[in-house]
């Protein structure tokens, strides 16, 4: 710190130098031991294997030694992670620009001013992120069960095939679905905010120039909407990465999602049911680095088109 | 502070201008309305079937079996349902209240000092939003079980209090809402530096502090992962754990999806209730970025 930060400031009664530091305590005591602790401990144990000497039986004849980078070399050699990776890579490529664009596409139209049941359809679509993954997911698990299906039921009295939605190629969307579902609101009201706090004589004197609510919000609110979209991306980028909850529900009504169907998912069949918190470790730190590097990427990329190099 | 101004006000100020309505959007955004409140609408029909209605009338036939359905759930495992809202509400409220206070004094303090390490501190601190909790889960539990802590109300009540995104929240508000020449007027009449806080800061961030409080309840009451993996005793699940184990063991006992309907239902009334009352002082334009520091 510079001595500016310090002094240059008015300071008229000066506040005892520990202050601060007491005041902050409780938030970095609890940083360290729940994200600092846990961080390190898990690079530790990816570097860690367990070596059983003769059977494998009796005390002593299993001791935990160096691995070096052998849990590395085997998660990222191990097809079950590089598949389910994969997986949600594509899941991510499909279900950011749907949520994303649903959300913009409410808010924009919330913000228009010639549409109306404005009221109404924020608080309806926000409502789902009020509602668990969990739970979501048991709601449209329900839905996609073709025995109580109510798009089965219309199909089917079309005299159409009935589809399978938890089916082994349909399954994919149907989790996708429930995301977009449970996403979309919040990401909605992030944006739907974001338009709110600038002043509308700027679009007035737009439409006084002859510029249509479409230009308008093309030319001038998805510009103005940029920080703020990116914002949204990163967490959601973050949040689809992890996905672990909506597959694992939806597991148990279908056979079509596999016990690694996702990097986590994967991660915790390692660590708790097969007991290797060591591969299950250096898998969750390859994923962690995979998830900042393609967020930060995705920072640098989008902060140079749209800041033209410039910081916010 | 940024001068809020109401839908209704900005939209009478609009309509004024043009009155046609655009039929189109209005349509677009019933449609999604309609869309969200689908599954919302099927679980309140399907929590009024028994067992049999649900797989054979229509799916938004209502049934006559609420109350059976009610009580049925209420026997389960003698009330253990019961047991798992009030886990939940324990958790999301405890963890909500204490995370809300934690990050108010952070937020404060990193807004209203300055002191060698701010910068340093506020960025590692921040950071944390960007940690994925993957990297987070396993080797949380391998810990706690060393202390001894897992299948404890801690184990889920204290990784939760820290919200890197709730510090940034305060920060953000303590600098817009709480003036330098008050705390330093404070300070000149003598009074100590947490007396100031208590006193003074603390009352001006609330509104900020109960967005905080709705994010990090909202983000505890949905939390998933960790209370599946920390806990083992169905006593101490939250609503969310246990509506899963109802559900696997529904799919070789069928009788049980009424149970896992009506329950889905009654846990996210709560919610919603809260939402519903704590609306307006539900500041999103803090999350947004829109008041500035």
């Amino acid at each position: 710190m510079s001595a500016t930060a310090t002094t240059g400031r008015k300071r008229k009664g000066t506040a005892p130098r520990g202050v601060p530091y007491l005041f902050l305590a409780p938030a970095i005591i609890l940083f360290t031991l729940f994200l600092l602790l846990p961080i390190g401990y898990a690079i530790y144990l990816s570097f860690r294997q367990i070596k059983v000497s003769g059977l494998g039986l009796g005390k002593g004849s299993r001791t935990e030694i160096w691995a070096g980078l052998d849990n590395y070399a085997s998660a990222l050699g191990d097809p079950e992670l590089l598949g389910s990776a994969l997986r949600v890579l594509a899941y991510g490529l499909v279900l950011l620009p749907i949520m994303l664009g649903l959300a913009l596409l409410f808010a924009l139209l919330l913000d228009a001013p010639r549409v109306r049941f404005g009221r109404f359809a924020k608080l309806a679509i926000f409502l789902p992120y009020a509602v668990p993954g969990v739970i979501a997911s048991m709601l449209w698990g329900f839905l996609y069960l073709p025995a109580v299906s109510p798009f089965n039921d219309v199909i089917g009295a079309l005299g159409l095939p009935e589809p399978n939605m938890l089916g082994g190629g349909s399954v994919f969307f149907a989790i996708v679905n429930i995301a977009v579902w449970g996403g979309v609101g919040f990401n909605m009201i992030v944006l739907f905010t974001s338009l709110r706090a600038v002043p509308g004589e700027i679009y007035e004197s737009a439409s006084i120039d002859g510029a249509s609510d479409l230009q308008i919000a093309l030319r001038i609110k998805i510009p103005l909407l940029m920080p703020s979209l990116i914002m949204t991306t990163v967490f959601s980028l973050i949040a689809t990465l992890q996905v672990f909850t909506e597959p694992l529900t939806i597991r148990s009504l279908t056979n079509s999602i596999s016990s690694t169907w996702t990097p986590l998912m994967k991660v915790y069949r390692d660590a708790f049911s097969q007991n290797d918190i060591y591969s299950a470790a250096a898998s969750s730190v390859v994923i962690a680095v995979v998830t900042l590097v393609l967020s930060f990427g995705f920072l640098r990329l989008v902060s140079r088109q749209a800041f033209g190099g410039e910081n916010r | 502070m940024t001068t809020v101004l109401h839908d209704q006000d900005l939209a009478t100020v609009r309509a004024g201008a043009r009155k046609r309505t655009s039929w189109l959007g209005s349509s677009i955004l019933i449609l999604g309305a309609v869309y969200c409140l689908l599954p919302i609408a099927w679980v309140v029909a399907a929590s009024t079937k028994n067992g049999s209605d649900l797989f054979t009338t229509f799916t938004f036939a209502p049934g006559t079996g609420f109350l059976e359905n009610l009580s049925d759930l209420s026997s389960t495992g003698d009330g253990i349902y019961w047991t798992w809202l009030f886990n939940t509400a324990i958790y999301a409220g405890v963890g909500g209240v204490l995370s809300a206070l934690v990050s108010g004094i952070s937020g404060y303090t990193l807004a209203k000092y300055r002191f060698a390490g701010r910068n340093a501190i506020f960025n590692v601190l921040l950071a944390g939003v960007l940690v994925p909790g993957i990297t987070l889960a396993v080797p949380q539990y391998l810990l706690l079980a060393k202390v001894g802590l897992t299948d404890t109300y801690w184990a889920v009540l204290l990784p939760q209090i820290i919200s890197p995104y709730g510090i940034y929240l305060a920060r953000i508000y303590a600098a817009a809402a709480v003036p330098d020449t008050v705390v330093e007027a404070a300070r000149t009449d003598g009074a100590g530096e947490f007396r100031i806080f208590a006193r003074v800061g603390l009352p001006m961030m609330v509104p900020g502090l109960v967005t905080v409080f709705l994010f990090q309840f909202v983000a505890i009451w949905n939390n998933f992962l960790l209370p599946f993996i920390m806990l083992s005793s169905d006593d101490k699940f939250p609503v969310t754990v246990g509506l899963f184990t109802l559900l696997n063991q529904g799919a070789t006992v069928p009788a049980l999806y009424s149970h896992v309907i009506i329950g889905s239902l009654l846990s996210i009334i709560p919610l919603i209730a809260l939402f519903l009352t704590l609306q307006r002082y539900w500041r999103t334009d803090l999350i947004s970025g829109a008041v500035k520091g």
